[in-house]
């Protein structure tokens, strides 16, 4: 079953994405997805019944780092590649919807 | 048309994990620092950078999940959230989906009848913390990334809380639980601990049962605002039914804030349509393995619960509940009280000590009860001395004092201060001679005049305290004084 992105699927990517799309890109994307996804679906052909889901793709586990402060960038460090500052603080367009806080 | 209604209430809960540095990487947590000061590629989200676990983030919440009564995940793995606002750059919060570190526990909670409710804990994952924006540019926001990056344990609980009260409760207990553990400071001023209830109603009318669209409930900064906005929401949700009829439906949950000033919840935002997080695992990030031994070390460190010592200290000291819930709000009280408590100290009178002069010393330096420098042995001998009459009451407030300044030797103290009450009964029968002798009248009515005995004897006690500065123990007083009465014609 090969699925198929259509125009509605981009939109909606788009939207979750928070990207303007021109009708030219939609339409674009619409077939370049497809392509990508008919592509991917090759994999279905393998039996994965008895095979365990893989969380990671390296046979490693439990990478830790101890608890201890390690120096941090200067605020002009940070800062340096930012559109737009003011008072040490990143600046952006304004948020209307904030959903900040996670 | 009869109308009954049961409260449903859920929470969740976004605890600030008290590790020195940050979830992802060596960035120091710190708290009230100028903007972008505390921040690196990782915590930036510089295309790139890659993040690096903290153990100690590992441990805190594997702990919690312990002290929470839950199952821990031996295997656990981390899921890119789909998140896109400023205040976390690469667009995606690092958590757990599908594989939480801990889950399927229960939290009890002491309802002010005394019985023990169990409230279950779906589950309890870690996370990081999204940056700060700030709204004061006009028409721009400015982002502090500062916070970016901060270990959080989110904790989801089953709706199993009927009333404002038990969701204050349960608020409460978790946050004791944390800080009992060392796993995070929760101060809800500073955001350590944030709650976030869903609320709803099931009303029943007409033998139909009906659920009320649920809500939850943001901007909640103490405990106070989380019992009021509770109380608020269920007579907002009632009103609304009443008026529009409106039940529950797939993805009609809404938002409301509490606004503390004006004491109401207001609607922030209705879901227009179901949050698509797009969770997939982290390619950057490595799984977790819990061995047996490593869930020994942590489980190690587990330390009784403050539930559990309140109730000790009813049972097994005869304390109230109320008394037990403040000798327990913090773990230090309760340690000082247990141990002073072994060195002979009665319950009662080192309680009294603690809550009322202790507590009081500790509030005003904003320090803890142990940090004031008294020591359990120094403690059951001051406790001892006022049991036995050597010293008042308010002499014990005043010696504990002195302690706590020069971690002196109540005994000394109050030998130095003056402060031991005389028990020389000779002495104290000569100022009652005196004091009879000077007032005739108050002698008459403490004899023979039944209405006016009580304060009559009364009178005299004191004047026989006052003469003897202070320092003659009125056990004793009173003692003498009823014998010499008894003997007079
Ligand atoms: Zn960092």
């Amino acid at each position: 079953m090969s699925l198929q992105i259509d125009r509605k699927m981009v939109e909606r990517v788009a939207v979750l994405s928070r990207l303007e799309l021109s009708e030219s890109e939609i339409a674009q994307f619409s077939a370049q997805l497809s392509d990508i996804v008919g592509y991917i679906e090759k994999i279905n052909v393998l039996d994965t019944e008895q095979v365990e889901p893989l969380a990671h793709c390296l046979p490693v586990q439990n990478v830790f780092r101890e608890d201890v402060p390690q120096p941090s960038l200067s605020n002009e460090q940070a800062l340096a590649n930012a559109p737009d500052q003011t008072d040490g603080y990143f600046i952006v367009p304004k948020i209307l919807d904030d959903n900040s806080g996670a | 048309m009869s109308l009954d209604y049961k409260i449903i209430v859920g929470l969740e809960i976004h605890v600030q994990l008290a590790t020195k540095t940050k979830m992802f990487c060596g960035c120091e947590l710190a708290y009230g620092h100028a903007p972008n000061t505390r921040v690196c590629p990782v915590c930036i989200g510089m295309p790139g950078a890659l993040p690096v676990l903290n153990k100690a983030a590992v441990e805190f919440g594997i702990l919690t999940g312990l002290a929470l009564n839950c199952d821990i995940a031996r295997f656990t793995k981390w899921d890119r959230k789909s998140y896109y606002y400023p205040d976390l750059p690469k667009n995606y919060q690092i958590s757990q989906y599908d594989l939480p570190i801990t889950e399927n526990g229960y939290l009890d909670i002491l309802l002010d009848d005394g019985t023990t409710k169990k409230i279950r804990i779906r589950r309890a994952h870690l996370e990081e913390d999204a940056g700060k924006n700030v709204h004061t540019f006009g028409n721009y926001s400015g982002v502090d990334l500062n916070r970016s990056c901060t270990p959080l344990l989110e904790i989801v609980t089953e709706p199993d809380m009927n009333s404002p009260a038990e969701v204050r409760l349960a608020a409460q207990e978790l946050q004791r639980i944390v800080r009992y553990l060392g796993v995070s400071e929760a101060d809800m001023q500073k955001g350590h601990m944030r709650f976030e209830p869903n609320v709803n109603l099931h009303i029943t009318r007409g033998g139909q049962v009906f659920k009320t669209p649920i809500t939850e409930v943001k901007n909640l900064n103490s405990f106070r605002a989380i019992e009021r906005s509770i109380a608020y929401e269920v007579n907002r949700q009632l009103d609304e039914f009443l008026t529009t009829g409106k039940t529950m439906q797939m993805g009609n949950k809404s938002t409301y804030g509490w606004d503390d000033v004006n004491q109401q919840t207001v609607l922030q935002r209705e879901k227009e349509e179901a949050h698509d997080y797009r969770y997939f695992p982290d390619p950057d990030l490595v799984p977790v393995v819990v061995s047996d031994q490593w869930l020994e070390e942590i489980k190690a460190r587990l330390c009784e619960l403050p539930l559990a010592i309140q109730k000790r200290f009813v049972g097994d000291y005869g304390l109230s509940d109320y008394d037990a819930q403040v000798l327990t709000g913090e773990k230090a009280t309760g340690v000082l009280f247990d141990a002073a408590v072994r060195c002979g100290g009665d319950p009662k009178r080192v309680c009294n000590l603690l809550t009322q002069t202790g507590l009081k010393l500790a509030n005003e330096r904003q320090t803890t009860v142990d940090a004031l420098g008294v020591s359990p042995e120094h403690l059951a001998v001051l406790a001892k001395m006022t049991d036995e009459g050597q010293i008042s009451a308010t002499s014990a407030a005043v010696i504990f004092e002195e302690m706590t300044r020069s971690g002196g030797d109540p005994a000394q103290i109050a030998e130095a201060k003056n402060l031991i009450q005389k028990s020389d009964t000779g002495e104290i029968e000569a100022l009652v001679e005196q004091v009879l002798a000077e007032n005739a009248q108050a002698v008459q009515d403490a004899k023979d005049n039944p209405k006016k005995a009580k304060k009559a004897l009364g009178f005299l006690t004191g004047q026989v305290i006052q003469k003897s500065k202070g320092q003659a123990n009125p056990k004793l007083v009173s003692q003498v004084l009823n014998q010499r009465l008894a003997s007079l014609p």
